[in-house]
């Protein structure tokens, strides 16, 4: 009996992509807009400098550039970007090269703006901050129950307890710290029915948040008036959180004075990005809340308490949202008012599902979309053409392209919002 | 030793464990799955559970590890009686199981899973994960025991063969006293079965008791130390490992079965499907099917032998338009497939059991009802594209029940608490219930009993009997040797030999290994 042994097999012709891959599809994309960028933005802005200046006056050390040369130059560049990924080339860069053409697309959009004016970039990079901050404590909370296969809409409702609680104890108790510790027991009373009630008695998730958002707005509208109002400076006068300076490094410009010579709350938002996206990836809790979030059953089958990790994750995004809330009464404004939150957690949402569910892309999605908000006011400002309501529209706009799949696929963790039950 | 140790799992250690269930009832709704049953698991012993799809096995093992609340009954361990309320409980207890239905998270790494639940951390249990010890004792074990699984790919890559062997890993890396396994062999090929059953040796040899649940008489024959039979719920019989094979099938389904496929000689007709010189890839881009021709032809079954993983999957795959052919054609009665969408496939009457039920073949939470006419919803008689005639499902539900003897509480119960062999049967009744040219099954008994095998059997030969021109692959060479008129061995991608079904076994199996002899006829 003879004994052939099969050779390898041999190589035919690599295999064919689908032409349009995602690359492609943001390539063509890039080139239309760097293409209206250049000529519309071009052919609108006046032939003057844009002084972008370091400080947040209109004097100092500043870039300028032509505003129409400006507006061209960055059109064309994003044109360039969007080619590149359309043509297939530098494929390694696909993602740079992605942010480049945004990032000069907004150039050139500004270009056209700022022509004969000047934006100072510490006051749009404070500006981006504040207004992300309570975005990001928003979507961390959200990242730690879905992950865990809990739905929370109710940030909106956290943040508005944690703002009344905030500015009550904080009030009453003549310390900035209370108020910041009972902001997150307010953030936490709300997680904890929204766990009780979904993970024990298995009501739909997103329903109960909705109810908790109404219940939030009701019981906190319902004290301000009774309570607050009556005697504000007794119940609805809180301690403002003070900035800390850290020397030298808040003499770096630009950066500087927005981060070193900050309020805590900023850095502890900035702290916990970094400590849950590695919490998520790299230790024992985290392979275990995604485990959870993904398949409670298998999680279930090698020991771990399915429910009781929700429901600590629960509680811990009470905390986190809190926070959150701290910031509307303790940092930006002396006092609390009636839904003073005004949506912003329903923005922390869309952040949350534009960033994927993850920490890091969270905060990315929080700063975009504080840099929205931001650039909108700086437009109405300087009586732009613009509309700013278009800007405004930006974070909603962002998270339906998000979820339409256009950025690729957004995928929730596959048990998110279904109960853990057991016969 | 061959036993890792891990500190993870405390166990009772050096005391061997003796398990009894004493009255263990479960009721769902009407329907008991287990009534009353008695089972002791004296240490050291393999103690083999056999009996029909839906018998209520895998729900008594559910129970002793703690994912189902038993109704009445008791579970005792070294004769303290236990409430397991979790498997956490059960664990605890040193009981291990490997599920029917896989428990393995598809978007964490071999490595992630097997690890889950006994995480070795730096540092406290704050403390970074160990991800390199974590894959170097995947790595150990696997090497140890013969079960070849690669710590970095993700499981929803994976092939459920791969899948088993890494749920059979996973729970051999923690030391219990007690291990369930409830249909491991299922997807496994004849060489990792034997591996299988040695290291079940080699276990019970240091005092450890197993449970095995199989419809494969052969493998309960060579391992088991004692047989416990169940039919409806109840305890039938128990028989010792001697028992024939007739006797043990006749046991389990209440009437004689016969293990051997009945069939008269074939009459085969027009070619109708033929694929010359295909090529197809696999998931990670590598060659799977490298130049396969051959020909189906009305009113025979021609066979696909294999180890599984030499390509059968993706040939299959490629044929029902699921994978991208690569080079070749496939055609239908003289029509190309290629390009063909796999519903455009299936509704000009091509029948296909996927070899991957739980992901391909069901959908878990629809209705058995609705799981019958899944590729038929919108159409005539079911409905049209704005309507579904929901009577005539759930008419169409009835007869299909009855004809293929599907076990469940009613047509309207969600697939999902079928038991195993039963969504199978659904799956099938489903692809064999309307006019086809031609009728492709995977693995077409795969988790199915003895009884319903001579069912399915008899359906497929009564398939081509009509005319319709049959595509088998399994991994079962019993099963293809039973049904196929023809035989092609598949090695590598390539059709080795098409021999016929009266060629020695034992040439059949070099061929498996790609030892090729040279009096066979070439294909
Ligand atoms: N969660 C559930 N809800 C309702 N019925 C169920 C549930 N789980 C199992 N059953 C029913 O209980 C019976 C026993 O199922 P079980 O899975 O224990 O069978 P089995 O003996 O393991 O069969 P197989 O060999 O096919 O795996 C079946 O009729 C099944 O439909
Ligand atoms: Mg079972």
């Amino acid at each position: 009996m003879s004994t052939t042994t099969v050779e390898e097999p041999t190589e035919v012709a690599a295999a064919p992509e689908p032409f349009w891959t995602r690359q492609r599809r943001f390539g063509v994309a890039l080139v239309l807009l760097g293409g209206l960028a250049a000529v519309l933005f071009g052919s609108l802005a006046p032939s003057k400098d844009a002084r972008f200046t370091l400080t947040q006056d209109a004097d100092g050390a500043a870039i300028s550039i032509n505003g129409q040369l400006g507006a061209v130059l960055f059109g064309v560049l994003a044109v360039v970007a969007g080619g590149l990924l359309v043509a297939g080339l530098l494929k390694r860069w696909s993602n740079t090269l992605l942010v480049i053409g945004i990032v000069t697309f907004v150039l050139s959009f500004l270009c056209w703006q700022v022509a004969g004016q000047f934006m100072s970039l510490e006051d749009t990079l404070s500006g981006t901050m504040d207004l992300a901050l309570p975005l990001v404590l928003g979507a961390l909370a959200g990242v730690l129950g879905e992950r865990s296969g809990v739905v929370n809409v109710a940030i909106e409702g956290q943040f508005l307890m944690g703002a009344f609680a905030g500015a009550l104890i904080g009030t009453m108790a003549g310390s900035v710290w209370a108020g910041l510790i009972s902001a997150a027991i307010g953030g936490v009373i709300i997680a904890a029915i929204l766990a009780v009630l979904s993970i024990r008695y298995l009501v739909d998730q997103t329903v109960v948040g909705i109810v908790l958002n109404l219940f939030a707005l009701g019981i906190t509208g319902f004290l301000y008036e009774r309570l607050m109002q009556p005697d504000a400076v007794k119940y609805n006068a809180p301690p403002q959180m003070p900035t800390v300076k850290i020397p030298g490094l808040a003499d770096i410009p630009v950066v500087g004075p927005v981060f070193f010579d900050a309020t805590p709350l900023l850095w502890i938002a900035l702290i916990l990005v970094v400590v849950i996206h590695f919490g998520l990836n790299r230790t024992r809790w985290g392979l275990r809340t995604r485990a959870v979030g993904e398949h409670p059953t298998a999680a279930d089958t090698v020991g771990i308490r399915v429910r009781g990790l929700r429901y600590l994750n629960v509680l811990l995004g009470g905390v986190v949202a809190g926070l959150g809330g701290a910031y509307f009464t303790l940092v930006a404004t002396g006092s609390f008012t009636k839904n003073m939150t005004a949506g912003a957690g329903f923005i922390a949402l869309a952040a949350l599902i534009f960033g994927r569910y993850t920490p890091i892309g969270a905060f990315g999605a929080a700063l975009f979309f504080g840099f929205a908000q931001k650039l909108a006011f700086y437009l109405s400002a300087i009586n732009s053409p613009v509309p700013n309501q278009f800007l405004s529209m930006l974070p909603y706009l962002a998270t339906i392209i998000a979820v339409a799949g256009l950025v690729g696929r957004v995928r929730a963790p596959a048990a998110d919002g279904i109960p853990y039950v057991k016969s | 030793m061959l036993w890792i140790v891990h500190q993870a799992f405390p166990t009772s250690g050096e005391i061997p464990l003796k398990l009894e269930l004493r009255g263990i009832t479960k009721r769902f709704g009407d329907l008991v799955a287990n009534d009353h049953i008695d089972i002791t698991v004296e240490p050291g012993e393999v103690h083999a559970l056999l009996g029909e799809n839906g018998a209520g096995k895998s729900t008594l093992m559910n129970q002793l590890y703690g994912l189902l609340q038993p109704d009445e009954g008791q579970i005792v361990v070294n004769d303290e009686p236990q409430v397991f309320r979790s498997p956490r409980d059960a664990i605890a207890s040193g009981i291990g199981m490997v599920h029917q239905h896989f428990m393995l998270v598809p978007v964490f790494t071999v490595a992630e899973n097997i690890a889950l639940g006994a995480e070795e951390t730096r540092g406290g249990p704050l403390g970074w994960l160990d991800r390199r010890r974590a894959r170097r004792d995947v790595i150990e074990t696997s090497k140890k025991f013969g079960l070849p699984v690669d710590p970095d790919a993700l499981i929803e890559d994976l092939p459920v063969g791969a899948q088993q062997r890494v749920e059979i890993v996973k729970a051999l890396t923690r030391d219990v006293d007690l291990l369930i396994l409830d249909e491991p062999t299922a997807v496994l090929t004849p060489q990792e079965t034997d591996e299988l059953l040695a290291v079940m040796r080699s276990l019970t040899e240091m005092g450890k008791s197993i449970v095995f649940i199989t419809h494969k008489l052969k493998e309960v024959k060579k391992i088991a130390d004692r047989i416990t039979v169940v039919r409806r719920g109840k305890i039938v019989g128990t028989a010792s490992p001697d028992t024939s094979e007739d006797e043990l099938a006749a046991l389990m389904v209440g009437r004689a079965v016969s293990l051997e496929v009945a069939k008269g000689p074939a009459d085969p007709g027009r070619a109708v499907l033929q694929v010359s010189g295909l090529v197809v890839d696999d998931d990670r881009g590598i060659r799977a099917v490298d130049g396969v021709d051959l020909e189906v032809r009305a009113g025979e079954v021609l066979g696909i032998a294999g180890v599984q993983g030499n390509g059968q999957t993706e040939l299959v795959e490629a044929v029902m338009g699921l994978r991208e052919v690569r080079a070749g054609t496939v055609e239908l009665d003289g029509e190309g497939l290629a390009g063909m969408s796999t519903k455009k496939i299936l509704r000009s009457g091509v029948g296909y059991v996927p070899e991957d039920r739980s992901h391909d073949g069901v959908v878990k939470e629809f209705s058995v009802a609705e799981n019958l006419v899944l590729d038929m919803y919108d159409r005539e008689p079911f409905g049209n594209a704005f309507r579904l005639d929901v009577a005539k499902v759930a008419g169409n539900a009835k007869e299909r029940v009855e004809q293929f003897d599907i076990r469940t509480q009613s047509a309207a119960s969600a697939v999902g608490t079928l038991s195993g062999g039963n969504q199978q049967k659904v799956v099938i009744a489903r692809e064999m219930s309307r006019p086809l040219r031609l009728f492709i099954a995977s693995q077409p008994t795969r988790g199915v009993d003895v009884g319903s095998i001579e069912f399915i059997h008899g359906q497929i030969i009564h398939e081509r009997d009509q005319g319709t021109a049959v595509l088998v692959v399994s991994s079962e060479l019993d099963e293809v040797v039973g049904l196929a008129d023809r035989i092609a061995v598949m090695y590598r991608g390539r059709i080795l030999a098409v021999v016929s079904p009266d060629t020695p076994r034992e040439e059949i199996g070099l061929l498996m290994a790609g030892i090729t002899g040279g009096n066979e006829e070439k294909k």
